[in-house]
């Protein structure tokens, strides 16, 4: 290796006026994005449980086809945490994205989290509870079954549409993030 | 099928580990189990275009974003994002922020009892040109206390963020200004194990930035993971 990366540093807990009052985006897929239109609901918490309100995630996954970076599909989202860890994104259900080996990856949105109190970020991934394609998933299948649930949002009851994902940090039941 | 070039991975030492005790905050949020090791698929090595849109000359010139001039040391802040083996990396976003002269952050939650500038806000972005080169114009920001040990005080620095070609390649970072003996004493920049590595985030004064009777000028490149080199180039 020629050059040693730039180190990572904490965002710290004063982004907002730089990096979500007016350039946050809560909306992944513009009204002509083709696929079935869900909200999802991602909530932070730390290790004792408590709601993490500084933290910033960034979403970004491929669209309904399965493709990354299309011209009517940004597939980028940036939001703050609020004071119960929550924030809400708009987007469409991604499809399936190629993988490995010509295996199909199950859909999923990647995952960014950025906090006080994090000196990188963490990556995480968010999968769609029941769908059929988990089972063959290569990357869930890297995962220790046992946490393999950690990834997964949950429909909410109450709101169609509306998908619920926890990351839970710095526990022994945390959600699982990846080395990348 | 589409053709992956995996990113390389970070040699040991030259990233923080998430844990770091003497940050304080990192016992709490920090993982405890065991990250998992993720070979790069498309997910990984695409990544977003965001940000090239409506970027105004006023957004990399923090000193004309009032009415009237900020008050505190002007500066010219500027560098070349390249990948690890030296390529730049063109039209990329590169965001900035950071306090006043008196080391305070226009946030409703920064309660140090140090002024406000009117005309200061503090926050900046601009794209790389063709060979990677970002420039901004500001005010050296100010050291200021925080609570993390007795007497705890971050020195003076610009917080970045960066996003590069690909969802791997997304950095957030801070850079610091040369010999403050604030460094030695900061757990933030300190939580990097390897000395080399934390140079990189140390900007060098330049007298050939400086600009006669206006501003001091900080050289401060960036270095972001490039891809594992292809059988062709090896």
């Amino acid at each position: 290796m020629d050059l040693v990366p730039s180190p990572s540093q904490t965002i710290g807990p004063f982004f907002h006026f730089a990096l979500t009052v007016d350039r946050a985006l809560g909306c992944l897929a513009g009204p002509e994005a083709g696929g079935e239109r869900i909200h999802l609901a991602c909530r932070v918490l730390d290790g004792d449980g408590a709601p993490v309100s500084d933290a910033m995630i960034e979403l970004w996954q491929a669209d309904a086809q399965g493709l990354y970076n299309q011209p009517a599909f940004r597939g980028f989202g940036r939001l703050p945490t609020n004071e119960e860890g929550c924030c809400v994104f708009e987007t469409v259900k991604p499809g399936r994205v190629s993988g490995p080996e010509g295996v199909l990856q199950a859909p999923h949105v990647n995952v960014w989290l950025f906090a006080r109190g994090l000196v990188k970020g963490l990556c995480t991934r968010i999968y769609f509870a029941g769908d059929p394609a988990n089972r063959e998933d290569p990357v869930l299948a890297l995962v220790p079954e046992d946490r393999r649930d950690t990834l997964l949002a949950h429909p909410d009851r109450e709101n169609p549409g509306r998908w619920n994902f926890e990351i839970r940090l710095c526990s022994g039941s945390e959600t699982v993030f990846f080395d990348i | 099928m589409d053709k992956v070039i995996p990113y390389r991975r970070p040699e040991p030492g030259s990233q923080p580990d998430y844990l770091y005790e003497p940050y304080r905050s990192t016992v709490r949020r920090a993982p405890v189990r065991p990250l998992v090791f993720l070979p790069h698929t498309l997910s990984e090595l695409s990544g977003p275009i965001y940000g090239h849109h409506a970027i105004a000359e006023s957004d990399s010139d923090l000193t004309r974003q009032h009415a009237g001039e900020p008050l505190g040391e002007r500066i010219i802040v500027t560098g070349r994002v390249v990948d690890d083996r030296g390529r730049p990396v063109p039209h990329t976003l590169v965001e900035i922020w950071q306090t006043n002269a008196a080391g305070r952050y226009r946030h409703a939650k920064d309660n140090h009892p140090a002024p406000l500038d009117p005309n200061f806000s503090g926050a900046g972005r601009a794209l790389t040109d063709a060979h990677g080169i970002y420039r901004f114009t500001t005010i050296k920001p100010g050291a200021y206390p925080w609570r993390n040990h007795p007497n705890a005080w971050r020195p003076a620095h610009i917080h970045f963020s960066l996003f590069g070609p690909a969802f791997v390649t997304r950095l957030i970072t801070q850079m610091y200004f040369p010999g403050d003996p604030l460094l030695a004493h900061d757990p933030v920049l300190q939580s990097v194990p390897d000395e080399k590595a934390r140079q990189r985030l140390v900007s060098g004064f330049d007298i050939q930035v400086t600009e006669p009777e206006w501003a001091l000028g900080y050289r401060f490149d960036i270095v972001l993971r490039g891809p594992q080199a292809t059988p062709f180039e090896e």
